[in-house]
């Protein structure tokens, strides 16, 4: 199957006081229809900003997509004017974000919210695209769905709102949906409903997701595959299951053993990563894990380490392994 | 929100005797009465005299009962008469309103005819040469007293263009009121407009970072249409309240734009009633002042209710 969505080379940097941020650096990877495609990694490491970069919502300026492509069907939305992004945005590629408190406008019901966003891209009348409103609401299951269409974003609650945010970035049925950090704000027994919802409406809409999350274990549910970002970088990709198996990359071995499991003995420590990411407008020449990692070599501090298939469909960007 | 409104309507009623009382106090606080400069500026000598006019307007019972006499005539409609012309109150003032109607109606709606669209343009052009601009003029207008920015357009626009028509006799049709009022009203209207360019800009700045400006954006809605159905509609929110709060400051605007353009309307000849004294002149204007400010604020505060579901919900 030909993949829908294809990121290529994608650079993003921000032009501030500071110097120059590096936020996304040559990054690439691409979904096919109806997979789901994890971007993981810890704060700060530019998977949001690859997100936005996705959607050309990078606020300019000071933001910049420096270079890449980025195909939604075969369309290189980094070659569209404002207009014809437009076109693409919510109808061909959708987001949903991290806060449902704060995603949806206070002053309006939430039916008219998404049926905004129907009116706007398809030929309907007004009582269709609120109809419809209806019908997205029912599909992602909640109750009494004419009801909550006429209800404001703060009679609701966070599941609710962001089950509304999941109704409305569905509303036209697009190709690629990029939930960043959807649960995130969420009590857990809701995430996994959410998990569960996005995953039902990927299997029946056929939609590639891009899920952008911290949270592994959020990925080791719901994702095919995934990639590990650092620093900007892709540095590790590969199914899911071959990542969490067998990890290659020192970073994602790290992030991996920092999880608490159950029996490890009472008073063990729990493994963590020493350090922090370094800031993105002062990156190190070689590496940019290197000053955390313990397999560290001298090369490490002298080049960035290529990306490398370690195993067929696994790479990481590693001197060591 | 009858409820609300209700209580609204109480706490009004409960405003106006605080003002009632407060301006009744404040007009005898203020040395000599009627009798006193009639005395001074016409000459008259006669003691036996003065005591009589003062015991005919009744200035000589207590406080109380003169208060009471001027509220349970207001209740029953009945505002007195005036010390200096002898007329009925009422029939000096209602002739007066319609003219600083026209002219506080015009003035609030220049401030947020262009306090508001300045203010979005400011916002939506932060940091370019445009926004400087309007922030400069902004605070230059806020920063002008009125009386002397009234002279100043008044210089400019009779001396050396000749191009306003001064106040002589009630303007025919709306074109003639429109120019007699138009000039006047901007400059009561100016440093409104600027507060509410500048409250404009500073909250749709806070709206346009928040999230739900990102999702508008991340439908594929245009520029326009992200700033207006979005934007805006969350950032007039504390302007609405502002725009209640000016219109009582507007009056203290109108009354030296009057006096500066020459207009015969109830602000000024507030001025004049104070200047001798003509108590229920000055007790019943100042009562009209308050009654027209605490419905605007009601309004505001009902025009709050109705554009903010969140406000609606919980009262």
């Amino acid at each position: 199957m030909a993949p829908v969505l294809e990121v290529s080379g994608l650079s993003t940097v921000f032009h501030t006081r500071a110097g120059i941020v590096r936020a996304v650096q040559d990054v690439s990877f691409s979904v096919e229809a109806g997979e789901t495609l994890a971007i993981v990694g810890e704060s700060g490491c530019g998977k949001t900003m690859t997100a936005l970069s996705l959607m050309r919502l990078i606020p300019s300026p000071p933001g910049e997509i420096t270079a890449g492509s980025v195909k939604v069907a075969g369309t290189d939305l980094l070659k569209l004017d404002e207009p014809g992004m437009r076109k693409m945005r919510g109808s061909q590629i959708a987001m949903i974000f991290q806060e449902p408190m704060t995603a949806l406008n206070p002053l309006l019901t939430v039916g008219r919210q998404i049926a905004e966003m129907v009116s706007l891209h398809e030929n309907v009348s007004r009582r269709a695209a609120n109809a419809r409103a209806v019908e997205m609401l029912h599909h992602v299951r909640i109750p009494a769905p004419e009801r909550r269409a006429r209800e404001y974003p703060h009679q609701m609650s966070g599941g609710m709102r962001q089950r509304a945010m999941i109704a409305m970035a569905l509303a036209c049925r697009p190709k690629v949906l990029i939930a960043d950090e959807p649960t995130t704000a969420l009590d857990v027994t809701i995430q996994a409903q959410v998990l569960d919802l996005i995953g039902d409406l990927r299997k029946e809409l056929g939609t590639a997701v891009v899920l952008i999350t911290h949270d592994l274990g959020v990925v080791a549910e719901t994702a095919d595959r995934m990639i590990v970002m650092y620093a900007g970088r892709k540095v590790e990709e590969g199914t899911t299951k071959d990542l969490f198996a067998d990890p290659s990359h020192p970073y994602l071995q790290g992030l991996l053993a920092s999880i608490p499991k159950f029996g490890a003995g009472e008073g063990t420590r729990l493994r963590e990563i020493p350090g922090i990411v370094p800031a993105l407008n002062n990156l190190p020449k070689g590496c940019a894990f290197a000053p955390r990692c313990s397999a560290a070599v001298a090369k490490c501090q002298e080049a960035i380490p290529p990306l490398e298939t370690k195993r067929p469909g696994h790479a990481a960007a590693c001197w060591v392994t | 929100m009858i409820q609300y409104t209700l209580r609204r309507l109480g706490l009004m009623v409960v405003t106006l005797f605080g003002v009632s009382v407060a301006i009744f106090l404040l007009l005898r606080i203020v040395p000599g009465n009627i009798a006193d400069i009639l005395f001074d500026s016409a000459g008259l000598i006669d003691p036996a005299e003065k005591q009589q006019i003062i015991k005919d307007l009744g200035l000589d019972l207590p406080l109380v009962t003169q208060y009471t006499h001027w509220i349970v005539g207001l209740a029953h409609g009945d505002l007195g008469y005036s010390y200096v012309s002898e007329k009925p109150v009422l029939d000096e003032i209602l002739p007066r309103i319609p003219i600083t109607a026209r002219l506080a109606g015009l003035a609030l709606l220049f401030a947020i005819c262009t306090g508001v669209p300045f203010g979005v343009i400011s916002a939506v052009r932060q940091n370019t040469w445009l926004d400087y601009m309007l922030r400069l003029m902004s605070l230059a207008a806020l920063s002008m007293p009125s009386f002397w920015l009234g002279l100043l357009v008044l210089m400019a626009f009779v001396n050396w263009l000749g191009l306003l028509p001064i106040y002589d006799k009630a303007p025919a049709t709306w074109g003639a009121a429109l120019l007699m009022y138009g000039v006047p009203a901007a400059t009561v209207g100016l440093r409104s407009s600027a507060l509410i360019m500048r409250l404009t800009r500073s909250s749709m700045l806070e709206v346009l970072r928040q999230d739900y400006v990102r999702t508008a954006r991340s439908k594929g809605l245009s520029e326009p249409a992200v700033t207006f159905t979005h934007a805006l509609r969350n950032a007039v929110l504390p302007v609405i309240t502002v725009i209640g709060i000016e219109t009582a400051f507007l009056f203290g605007g109108l009354i030296v734009t009057e006096t500066v353009f020459n207009i015969p309307g109830v602000a000024r000849f507030l001025v004049e009633a104070i200047r001798w004294r003509d108590y229920p002149m000055v007790q019943n204007l100042v009562m009209f002042i308050a009654i027209i400010v605490v419905t605007v604020n009601l309004i505001v505060d009902l025009a709050y209710m109705f554009v903010d579901p969140r406000i609606r919900l919980r009262t």
